[in-house]
């Protein structure tokens, strides 16, 4: 059979490039397996945050994975910055999420409680703050703005500009990467697997799968399993302006070009083609009641994406028993878990195996029913 | 630069531009005020500081740009002038206020 590479990571968004660039990093020949543009592409259409204050609710694990990601994002930012040339303005001065009225502010302080009363929650050095607080960090808030938490370990991030350094990260590394490959099937066979591709066939030891959504349909092909259940979130973008947001909220947030993106709709439709301007209309309102200087501002731009989503949540991190060569990766949150991908994740698969002390909780065994003794 | 094929067609309209008096035609779009008034550019860009001047005329391109009666981002060739407005070259990014 092929061996033309160590590795073989099917998907080339922000989750399979910065596995690909610490694999490679880590002295592993790689190839790259992306589909083409008319793939969804979450890494294309997000809102860009490094986010930890909401994070880990019914998993706590999941809340120190996060914190660790956050606080390695300004080495990996760094990192491609001297390797690229490109500044993909990482930055962290903290985040908000507004309460418009008494009862929003309750029920943020009440989610708060219960996410760090889990045990083994991390310490996050989130805080539920009144208006008066609020107001000294942010001086344009609408009358209606009750309070609101804060967390020092939210930042944001260019996303878009981050998929440009890692894949010339990949480029710079002698990765190939491959477009308009999508992955009809993979073959384990002795010593390694075939991937059959729309345009020929890829030989590699191994495989990480991290593609999406489509993990759902590739991981049982080498004995892992990835429930997935994605879900349409809408963005309004204004012109650019003048720098007035001096931190992301987790519905608005001020870019390092200027343009306000508003957003972080949910809804159960994978129609990305289709805008729903009720619901637009909703997520400009509340814009404009925590921010009544953004009325004045023009949207420009209005679109859709489809979020990659696992059926609860939160990461999954596997490698096949069966096929032990083959690790499935997939998760929502992919610009804010870039950091560890690239630089805690990727060195794991390089050697061959996940550390359970850090990503075991990730397995996708916790889907499993129990079995009854 | 632009000259008007009829000098002399049109009622006059006084505006300002940057401040400084200026005369413009009824029925002139702003842009087109600019562009005869010899204005060479009428904005810069936010982001790198070009200067740009109208290009399209005709809403699609965004180059024309200005600061209307103090309202920034406004396409200069899609609104026509009228008695006393403010027409301002709008530098960088607009404010928000």
């Amino acid at each position: 059979m092929q061996r033309d590479y160590d590795v073989a990571v099917v998907g080339g968004g922000l989750v399979g490039a910065a596995l690909a660039w610490g694999l490679a990093r880590e002295g592993q020949r790689v190839t790259v397996l992306d589909e083409g543009d008319m793939a969804r592409r979450a890494s294309r259409a997000n809102f860009a945050l490094v986010w930890v204050q909401s994070k880990g609710l019914g998993l706590a694990q999941y809340m120190g994975w996060t914190v660790r990601s956050s606080d390695a994002w300004r080495q990996l930012a760094d990192d491609l910055r001297a390797q690229t040339g490109l500044d993909v303005c990482f930055a962290r001065p903290g985040g908000f999420h507004l309460a418009l009225g008494e009862a929003e502010l309750a029920a943020r302080a009440q989610r708060l409680k219960r996410l760090h009363n889990q045990p083994g929650a991390a310490d996050t050095g989130a805080e539920v703050l009144d208006r008066t607080a609020v107001e000294r960090l942010l001086p344009g808030i609408g009358p209606e703005v009750a309070g609101g938490s804060f967390c020092p370990l939210d930042g944001h991030v260019n996303s878009l500009r981050t998929l440009r350094a890692f894949h010339k990260g990949l480029y710079l590394l002698g990765t190939d990467y491959r477009p308009a490959h999508t992955v009809r099937t993979v073959v384990p066979a002795q010593d390694g697997f075939r991937l059959l591709t729309s345009r020929g066939e890829v030989g590699a030891k191994k495989v990480v799968l991290a593609a999406g959504n489509a993990n759902m349909r590739l991981a049982p092909l080498v004995g892992l399993k990835s429930p997935m259940q994605p879900n349409r979130g809408q963005i309004l973008v204004t012109e650019r302006a003048a720098p007035f947001l001096p931190y992301p909220l987790v519905t608005i947030r001020q870019t390092d070009e200027g343009t306000v993106m508003i957003g972080d709709s949910r809804e159960e439709t994978t129609d990305e083609t289709r805008l729903d301007l009720s619901i637009a209309a909703v997520e400009a309102d509340r814009a404009r009641r925590m921010f009544p200087a953004l009325g004045k501002l023009n949207v420009i731009r209005t679109w859709s994406g489809i979020r990659v989503m696992t059926q609860d949540g939160f990461p999954i991190y596997d490698q096949s028993e069966t096929y032990p060569g083959a690790f499935v990766v997939g998760c929502h949150s992919g610009v804010t878990l870039a950091a560890n991908h690239a630089l805690v994740l990727a060195p794991m698969i390089a050697r061959g195996r996940l550390n359970a002390d850090l990503v075991g909780a990730f397995s996708a065994r916790r889907f499993d029913v129990q079995k009854v003794a | 630069m632009f000259r008007r094929l009829l000098e002399d067609a049109g009622q006059r309209v006084r505006v300002t531009i940057d401040g400084r008096p200026a005369t413009a035609r009824a029925g002139d779009s702003v842009a087109a005020a600019m562009l005869a008034c010899g204005l060479p550019y009428c904005r810069t860009t936010p982001l790198s500081g070009q200067k740009r001047a109208p290009y399209c005329m005709m809403g699609v391109c965004f180059e024309c740009l200005v600061t209307i009666d103090g309202v920034d981002n406004r396409q200069g060739c899609l609104i026509e002038v009228s008695e006393g407005m403010r027409i301002d070259t709008q530098l960088g990014r607009r404010a928000v206020e």
